[in-house]
């Protein structure tokens, strides 16, 4: 019998280690799988290096693990942004080491990782300063660079059902890095909404298969959903209309 | 004196440049205003490349969903016939070639095609990428939609650019306040101006030599 669900966010990043190389999904605060970063600096782990699109919004998930310094150096590709005052100070101060990544070439460079890619020709990049040093070559009349994989320890991802093998279904544009960065790491850790029966998810719209999940834990609906249905009521950051002061 | 047509109808006319049924894509910043001006009876399918194609406007204040935004990270809505999908996918989307139309914002464009539009290159300045440079070469045109000059009135079309490139030889197009110029083999040719511009007068402001493509078409 294959269970990889587990009770508590806890037991789900347990053994993750000082050093580690950690993916974390979303874009933005969409798909950022919050509470098991949480977990994460609750756990204790430090001098990490993250692989994340941005490096953390306002002062939760990805920016409160930066905040507690427990990351040596961020894999991303768009850091600065109006609410990422945490990385910004860190990195004005020379606390954090930063690799810039173009957004496409992040994601193929998960990608590759997952599917065993030695490395891979890109256009992405071709002329500009993100691609100095890099091997070049023309092809068919067209220059790229080469790039490698981005490979993890760990991944973390947020999905909204799973069921006790695996399987992921996420939702809307919250999907975003998931199913690369699950399949690009060693162990890769998901936190969804609710865990559903085997055989409840409709294998045509399994968008992740259960082979790259090793933990699955429940966290429960989200302020806007009611049983995965839309119920509205917050704004872009999921923040309650009536009581803004609730969520913070 | 040159005549400048404001951002509203800049909008509207690279809006009336995308074909039916293009699969388009539009930058963050200004060029998300051609959004407002794709014409109601025309199906343009609009990518973000977050991972949603069918795009539609902002919704009402109540209906806000986090989980569902646009590459700037505002909240958006799926039209019927929408489909998500993973990042690996979007930007297979952009770099496969599959998109018809991208609009982007510039800082500089060059007289062969080269973007500059992600950093200023100013020392201490955070970097920040984004999918600039996936956009930049991830479309079958390339249109850039900026004014012709900076607030200093520098020009912002140039012989080569100075600031930190984000693509090569990958602009079509540049539609700016006082006229459109396509790239072509020749340098930047002056398609359409506005108002009374001329020709002479965008020569004076750029310092550029231009081709009067003006007559053509």
């Amino acid at each position: 019998m294959i269970d990889k669900t587990v009770a508590t966010v806890a037991d789900a990043v347990a053994g993750i280690p000082d050093g580690a190389t950690v993916m974390i999904g979303g874009f933005g605060r969409a798909g950022q799988p919050v509470e098991l970063i949480d977990a994460l600096i609750a756990g204790g782990a430090g001098d990490l290096t993250i692989v994340s699109n941005n490096a953390g919004n306002g002062d939760t998930g990805l920016a409160a693990l930066l905040a507690a310094r427990r990351v040596r150096r961020i894999i991303c590709s768009f850091p600065r942004q109006h609410d990422s005052w945490v990385f910004d100070g860190l990195y004005r101060a020379g606390e954090i080491e930063l690799e810039l990544v173009p957004q496409g070439n992040l994601a193929e460079r998960i990608r590759a990782a997952g599917a065993g890619i030695g490395a891979f020709f890109s256009p992405t990049g071709v002329g500009t300063e993100l691609a100095a040093g890099k091997e070049e070559r023309v092809i068919e009349g067209r220059r790229y660079v080469l790039e490698y994989p981005i490979r993890a320890d760990v991944a973390l991802v947020s999905a909204l059902r799973a069921d006790r093998w695996g399987n992921l279904v996420y939702r809307e544009t919250a999907r975003n890095f998931g199913p690369v960065m699950a399949s690009a790491a060693t162990t890769t850790i998901v936190q969804v909404d609710e865990v559903v029966p085997l055989g409840a998810l409709d294998p045509e719209t399994v968008v992740t298969p259960g082979l790259y999940v090793d933990r699955v834990v429940a966290v429960g609906s989200r302020p806007w959903l009611d049983g995965g249905e839309f119920v509205g009521g917050v704004d872009v950051e999921g923040r309650p209309l009536e009581t803004p002061e609730a969520a913070r | 004196m040159t005549t400048r047509i404001g951002r509203d109808e800049l909008a509207r006319r690279i809006a009336a440049d995308i074909p039916d049924g293009s699969y388009v894509n539009l930058g963050i910043g200004a060029p998300t205003l051609v959004a407002e001006y794709l014409p109601a009876d025309q199906e343009i399918i609009l990518h973000t490349e977050n991972g949603l194609l069918g795009m539609g406007p902002a919704p009402a204040a109540g209906s806000v969903d986090p989980d569902l935004i646009n590459a700037g990270k505002q909240a958006v809505t799926a039209l019927p016939g929408a489909a998500y999908f993973h990042h690996a996918d979007s930007f297979a989307m952009m770099r496969g070639g599959h998109l018809d139309v991208c609009v982007l914002g510039a800082f500089q464009v060059s007289e062969t095609g080269d973007l500059a539009n992600w950093s200023t290159g100013a020392p201490g300045a955070i970097p920040a990428v984004g999918g600039a440079m996936d956009l930049a070469i991830g479309a079958k045109a390339v249109y850039v939609m900026t004014d012709l000059l900076t607030k200093e009135g520098t020009s912002k079309l140039v012989t080569a650019c100075d600031y930190p490139l984000t693509g090569v030889r990958c602009v079509s197009r540049v539609y700016t306040d006082h006229a459109v110029f396509d790239i072509t083999d020749d340098g930047f040719a002056v398609r359409e101006t506005f108002g009374d511009t001329t020709v002479d007068e965008l020569e004076r402001l750029t310092g550029l030599h231009l081709v009067d493509a003006t007559r053509e078409g």
